[in-house]
């Protein structure tokens, strides 16, 4: 980039960090196109949630099929991916105040992945690929789409490998010193998963490719399904380990949240990289391909690794932000700490909410329905939209929400506008989400199932009648995703006034709150001088076991009996049904 | 012994390797324990349990297996329903459904309490295999015969959702699976096909 009147780095005034032009351009870039996709995801997701609300059943089974495509798209993949581009960029060069390995490389790797987006979008819309996000074949596409899918999927490919050169460079220009912050490290876990579900998604997709433009006889259905899961959820993953660096680099914005043990928290992204790729195995958990051993050595062996490192960092993200709210003097009680947390402050509220949702419900639902035996009650019914909305919506995209409020004023040096609308976006998209999983996962538990344009059967040989509960779990789940799209098209109004019309911001005073600006940014929770003394007081051997984070422990007992009984009440359901083996 | 207080956002110089507190050991142990809790449950339910999705599965020819379902279905036909035919083979005997869109063919009429041997496959591409209202799922994948020992415990008249997208005319995939209870008691001459007393004795 050459463009003489730009510098090529600036010092951050709020933070001190230094920010490469060439890196702040790349983030920019994928952050826009990424909240694009939201927007057209959240349209769908509208048309599709007043469809499937059986009173008011909106489209023609044509147009819900081809959206329901449309939506998984956008949102699965273009949403999430540009976002955990602009992460990775964001995560390598701003958090280690290092230069972006070859920015122009950077730049024609982003070209291919909108090229690959706009040909996928072209697919769907005109109606050449109406094979839904999973595209199992013998369903057939037009070869363009699954071109499409290769060149996106190469291009983010390649912005990963740029991304691990980012790295060598900062070590190797001593960007920073020791090790990397534990955010980068979280953001390191991401793109080593990104690489082995990319990798998968080039396995599954060229031969698929092949196949749609007759080079190649047959593509195996079930072999299909094995390697489609290796990319489709695995890239779930690379959400997952995303979206926990988020809630790092959250906490220590919003309160100051402090990390308990570098080694507990890298030890456990560790296992994400090592066992959570197997854990794809459990949308097989049903199908006639594999053998219960090779089903059980995948999802409990290799997948329980996973949900270890899952339930770590659900004690240390909370216990940091415990633990730093403890130190700043908030030491009032089991959860005074709580009580003098920024509420209003939507990085804040999005990360809570985050955690919250995607622990409660999100991973018990998961962990639950991801059971060999208790999958045969919940396989593509709605039970199983109900759990990932809970985990990739309000767990990952929210995170991501609260992370562009952070974004607006220290990327893109704007005031957030719609500030009123923004503190209370993430209590709305959350609790229109919560409403939208409890009528799907409840209408699921009676047999209604996912991807199906008419739950009311009119043009079938044979009557079904579904339980009179079902009408009103699918009205809780029509109101509750109106509610949701409201709190999404909210953000996507934010983020694009902020970014086109808001206002330009150089400097940001400390002290008084202002509008616009979260209050992480004008009152920084900044630690005594004396913190370290702190510390140690409120780890003194005479605080027990409880020690520094009483608070913690105790909601994380309450996480774990809600999972203790929400596991065994399914095995219990799983007896009523007939004798099957 | 603590590490320097910081945040995540901050490199870490020096040795981070270094033991962490009581409140986070015990909650990694007990963590750990409850997964091990999760891993033992699904290998004990195989020894104790009456729901496993084990069976017995092989590769077989679309073909091949429509045309076995078809001989099946012509060897136990004992009745009909919109020109799909009721099948009722004897307790203990190999059965075989097919998906194929958008249908679920033959329709099987079972005994309560008696074991069948249930093959299940596709002729095209990916069904669902949804039984209504006892909420059993399976995937059906074409080329390969999912055959699951299936003892039905509850008589009724019972549908068979398809639950994976299979085209424009999915959602009109619906079969009929009939159990007859232990007198042998006929469910109904199926000209309206009511669900409506499905699963219940």
């Amino acid at each position: 980039m050459s463009v003489v009147s730009t510098p090529v780095s600036r010092t951050c005034p709020t933070t001190g960090r230094t920010i490469f032009a060439d890196a702040e351009r790349l983030i920019k870039a994928n952050a826009v196109v990424s909240v694009v996709a939201l927007l057209v995801g959240a349209i769908a997701a509208l048309l599709l949630v007043l469809t499937r609300w059986q009173a008011v059943h909106l489209l023609p089974a044509v147009w819900y099929y081809r959206l329901l495509g449309v939506h998984g798209m956008n949102m699965l993949i273009f949403f999430i991916i540009y976002f955990e581009m602009a992460v990775l960029w964001f995560a390598s060069t701003v958090l280690l105040n290092a230069r972006p390995a070859a920015p122009r490389f950077g730049w024609f790797n982003f070209g291919l992945m909108l090229l690959g987006t706009l040909i996928v979008e072209w697919a769907q819309w005109s109606g050449n690929a109406d094979v839904l996000f999973t595209s199992y074949p013998p369903l057939k596409a037009h070869p363009l789409f699954y071109l499409g899918v290769i060149f996106f999927a190469v291009g983010a490919l390649l912005v990963t490998c740029q991304f691990f050169a980012t790295l060598v460079i900062a070590k190797r220009e001593k960007r920073y010193e020791g090790s990397v912050p534990l955010v980068v490290y979280g953001a390191v876990t991401a793109a080593i998963i990104a690489v082995i579900t990319l990798v998968h998604g080039a396995m599954v997709y060229v031969p698929t490719f092949l196949w749609s433009v007759g080079l190649i006889g047959e593509v195996d259905p079930q072999f299909y399904r094995l390697l489609w899961w290796a990319l489709g959820h695995s890239s779930q993953q690379i959400n997952v380990a995303a979206m926990v660096a988020i809630w790092y680099m959250l906490g220590g914005l919003t309160v100051g949240a402090v990390v308990l043990n570098e080694k507990v928290s890298r030890s456990a992204f560790v296992l994400y990289i090592m066992f959570i790729s197997m854990a794809s195995a459990h949308h097989l958990l049903v199908d006639p391909g594999f053998s219960p051993a090779w089903k059980i050595v995948n999802t409990s062996y290799f997948m329980y690794m996973a949900v270890l490192a899952s339930m770590v960092h659900g004690f240390t993200v909370p216990a940091g932000m415990e633990l730093g709210l403890r130190l700043r003097g908030y030491t009032d009680g089991l959860f005074g700490w709580l009580r003098h947390a920024p509420w209003g402050d939507p990085g804040f509220s999005s990360l809570v909410l985050s955690v919250v949702v995607f622990g409660f419900v999100g991973g018990i639902t998961g962990v639950t329905l991801g059971t060999e035996q208790i999958n045969i009650i919940a396989h593509n019914t709605m039970r199983i939209p109900g759990h990932f909305h809970s985990t990739v919506v309000s767990g990952t995209a929210l995170a991501f929400m609260g992370a562009t409020y952070y974004l607006l004023p220290l990327i893109f040096r704007r005031k957030v506008s719609f500030w009123k609308l923004a503190k209370v976006q993430p209590y709305i998209f959350s609790g229109g989400l919560l409403l939208l999983v409890m009528g799907m996962t409840f209408a699921g538990s009676f047999g209604v199932p996912r991807r199906h344009w008419d739950t009311s059967f009119s043009q079938s040989p044979y009557e079904v009648l579904f339980n009179p509960a079902v009408d009103i779990f699918l009205a809780v789940m029509g109101i509750g995703g109106i509610i949701a799209v409201i709190g999404a098209l909210s953000f996507i109004a934010i983020a694009v006034a902020s970014v086109f019309f808001g206002t330009p911001i150089t400097d940001i005073p400390r002290g008084a709150p202002i509008v616009g600006i979260p209050n992480g940014l004008t009152n920084p929770p900044v630690h005594a001088a004396n913190v370290d003394e702190l510390n140690e007081a409120l780890h003194a051997p005479s605080r027990g076991i409880a020690g520094a984070t009483p608070g913690t422990l105790a909601l994380v007992g309450i996480f774990l009996v809600s999972f203790v009984v929400y596991y065994f009440v399914n095995w219990k359901l799983l007896t009523f049904l007939w004798k099957i083996g | 012994m603590l590490t320097k207080v910081h945040t995540g956002l901050e490199p870490v110089p020096g040795i981070w390797w270094r033991p962490a507190h009581k409140a986070e050991k015990v909650w990694v142990a007990i963590a750990f324990a409850w997964c091990m809790v999760l891993f033992a449950m699904m290998p004990l339910w195989h020894y104790r349990g009456g729901q496993n999705p084990a069976g017995v599965r092989r590769r077989v020819d679309p073909k091949a297996f429509y045309a076995r379902t078809l001989q099946f279905a012509a060897q136990y036909k004992v009745g009909d329903d919109r020109g799909v035919p009721i099948v009722q083979a004897p307790p203990g005997s190999d059965v075989y459904l097919v998906g194929l869109t958008f249908q679920w063919y033959p329709i099987l009429q079972l005994q309560q309490g008696k074991e069948y041997t249930l093959h299940l496959s596709s002729l095209d591409v990916n069904h669902g295999f949804s039984l209504f209202p006892v909420n059993v799922n399976f995937q059906i994948v074409p080329g390969y015969d999912y055959a699951l020992r299936v003892t039905p415990t509850t008589s009724g008249d019972f549908r068979i959702i398809c639950n994976e997208f299979c085209g424009i005319g999915h959602h009109t995939m619906v079969g009929r699976v009939i159990v007859v209870d232990e007198n042998g008691t006929p469910v109904a001459d199926n000209a309206a096909a009511k669900v409506k007393s499905a699963g219940e004795p």
